[in-house]
């Protein structure tokens, strides 16, 4: 468990050093890139300063973990104010999308699943299996314009786009999970048609037990340990895949947050985003990893 | 499922050909044309700027398809190359070697990519480069386990006791043993590789205007989808 908890600050350490260095890495000067050719000097020794870049590399890695340590993410170029509350609205609205998209993956997920594997090779099965295998192929970017063509224009359920009406996180997060969604089904179908000829199962039958016990108990139970392994693994396709919804639906997340301020060409928020974004996909595999221990008793020693 | 993909196949092919054979060029502008609806010239009809639709997917395939096969080409051979050195010599290179792929892994899908193409200037070479950085962890990492199974196997065992060097080893007995998973990975790799071409383009971080990418060309469209809905 320590070695893991090791592992992944040093994941985290890492990250940082890549953010870090993006900045060093813009081909030519930094500086010139954010404010452009025609700025002046002194503008320019001022930007740089207030970056840090004026002082030596080491100088640099040291005061910007001092900063960060204390929770400050520096200041962002384009609204001279500081990053840090903008990134938790961020990261507030990214999350709330994330997880809402996560529970409705994992209900119908896990639903889909077992019906599936329960009528394994009907008519049922067939049709759950190629529902999935559609929603699997078809990536976000054009996932979320089909959705706001189908609910908001033709059948003007939903609002397009935007945060202000509360039903507007239904479409990106639909979006979001429907691809989850597909992936969720098909381990959740296969797990479950391993164990339905095991030992396990055969005893509970023996015993009496009804069929949605036998289902519930038994085999949901020893099926889930995979499953939270597979459903952490994907949260990380669920952030970079927030990236593109949020553009799409106008969602103000980390996602959007990143591609604007790579647009306009705002390099510390980038950073933070950038940071953030990864190190929360290292701390989702590290809950993941600990609680498949947990859950496991075979794996914790 | 195999007819599907036939057809597929079968209409890229027919596009290519007629591409070069009419030796069109998709960016061509009719400004009398502009957004023309589907008709017997213009099969898919006509863009925001008058070009032609099918003329500009043919294109984005082809510049999809280069990007992507120079991604495959480069993160293979240096992942290959990373991973078989990672397993077979071991040692402090290996755990080097694995630290900086875990760290790579750690980057959730195309973040790595958004953030490489972030600092490079958007382009062809430099979204080949943006791919290529986060592509080759996975050969690497596949590519370093095989190495250490095939490696302790018997043929290869007698090989080192009748006295092959090194570099016979690898280039005679480890690589071709890998080759089978390797294109195994390429062909899930692509797959990846065609969404996440797709999906810088259409962020506006991969090809730029005037050349034709089908991320940008799904943008552009998105656009007018949701125009469409504000004119109503």
């Amino acid at each position: 468990m320590l070695k893991l908890l090791l592992t992944s600050v040093c994941q985290i350490f890492g990250i940082f050093l890549i953010t870090f260095l993006i900045l060093h890495l813009i081909p030519g000067d930094p500086i010139l890139v954010m404010m452009g050719e025609s700025s002046s000097l002194a503008d320019q020794e001022k930007l740089r300063s207030e970056l840090g870049l004026d002082k030596s590399i080491i100088e640099q890695i040291i005061n910007s973990i001092g900063q960060l340590a204390q929770g400050n993410f520096g200041t962002s170029i384009l609204s001279n104010m500081p990053i840090k509350p903008q990134l938790l609205d961020a990261m507030k609205n990214t999350y709330t999308l994330a997880s809402l998209a996560l529970c409705i993956a994992i209900f119908f997920g896990f639903i889909g699943g077992i019906l599936a594997a329960k009528f394994h090779g009907s008519y049922i099965d067939r049709c759950i299996t190629n529902v999935s295998l559609f929603f699997i192929s078809i990536p976000h970017f054009f996932l979320g314009p089909l959705l706001i063509l189908m609910m908001s224009i033709y059948l003007g359920l939903l609002p397009v786009s935007g945060m202000e009406s509360k039903y507007a996180i239904i479409l990106p997060a639909l979006t979001l999970a429907l691809g989850l969604l597909a992936v969720i089904i098909k381990m959740t179908r296969n797990s479950m048609l391993e164990i339905i000829n095991s030992d396990v199962v055969r005893t509970a039958r023996a015993k009496g037990l009804g069929e949605l016990a036998i289902t519930l108990h038994h085999m949901f139970r020893l099926v889930l340990i995979p499953l939270i392994t597979i459903i952490g693994m994907q949260f990380g396709s669920l952030l970079s895949g927030a990236v593109i919804t949020e553009t799409i639906f106008s969602w103000d997340g980390l996602g959007r947050l990143l591609v604007t301020s790579i647009q306009t060409r705002d390099y510390p928020v980038t950073q933070a985003c950038i940071l953030i974004i990864a190190s929360s996909y290292v701390f989702i595999n590290f809950l993941t990893e600990v609680a498949y221990r947990f859950l496991d008793p075979r794996m914790r020693h | 499922m195999k007819q599907t993909a036939i057809a597929i196949i079968l209409f890229w092919v027919f596009s290519l050909i007629y591409k070069i054979l009419s030796g069109y060029d998709s960016s061509i502008m009719q400004v009398e044309e502009i957004l023309a609806t589907p008709n017997f010239t213009y099969w898919f009809g006509k863009d925001d700027f008058g070009r032609d639709i099918y003329f500009r997917l043919v294109d984005g395939f082809i510049n999809s398809f280069l990007i992507i096969f120079c991604v495959t080409f480069i993160s293979s051979i240096s992942g290959i190359f990373i991973g078989v050195l990672s397993g077979y010599i071991g040692g402090k290179l290996d755990q080097t070697i694995k630290f900086i792929t875990t760290l790579f892994m750690s980057f959730p899908g195309i973040l790595l990519a958004i953030a490489f193409a972030a600092i490079l200037s958007p382009g062809k070479l430099n979204l080949i480069i943006a791919l290529s950085i986060g592509g080759w962890v996975g050969y690497a990492r596949l590519a370093r386990a095989q190495t250490l199974l095939v490696k302790e196997q018997d043929f290869v065992k007698a090989s080192q006791s009748m006295g092959s060097t090194k570099s016979r080893t690898i280039f005679h007995h480890i690589l071709p043993a890998l080759s089978t998973p390797m294109i195994v990975e390429a062909t899930y790799a692509v797959a990846g590789l065609i969404i996440a071409e797709a999906s810088l383009s259409f962020l506006g971080l991969g090809l730029q205007a005037p050349e034709a990418s089908l991320g940008g060309m799904m943008r552009d469209s998105v656009r007018y989808l949701l125009a469409f809905h504000i004119m109503q």
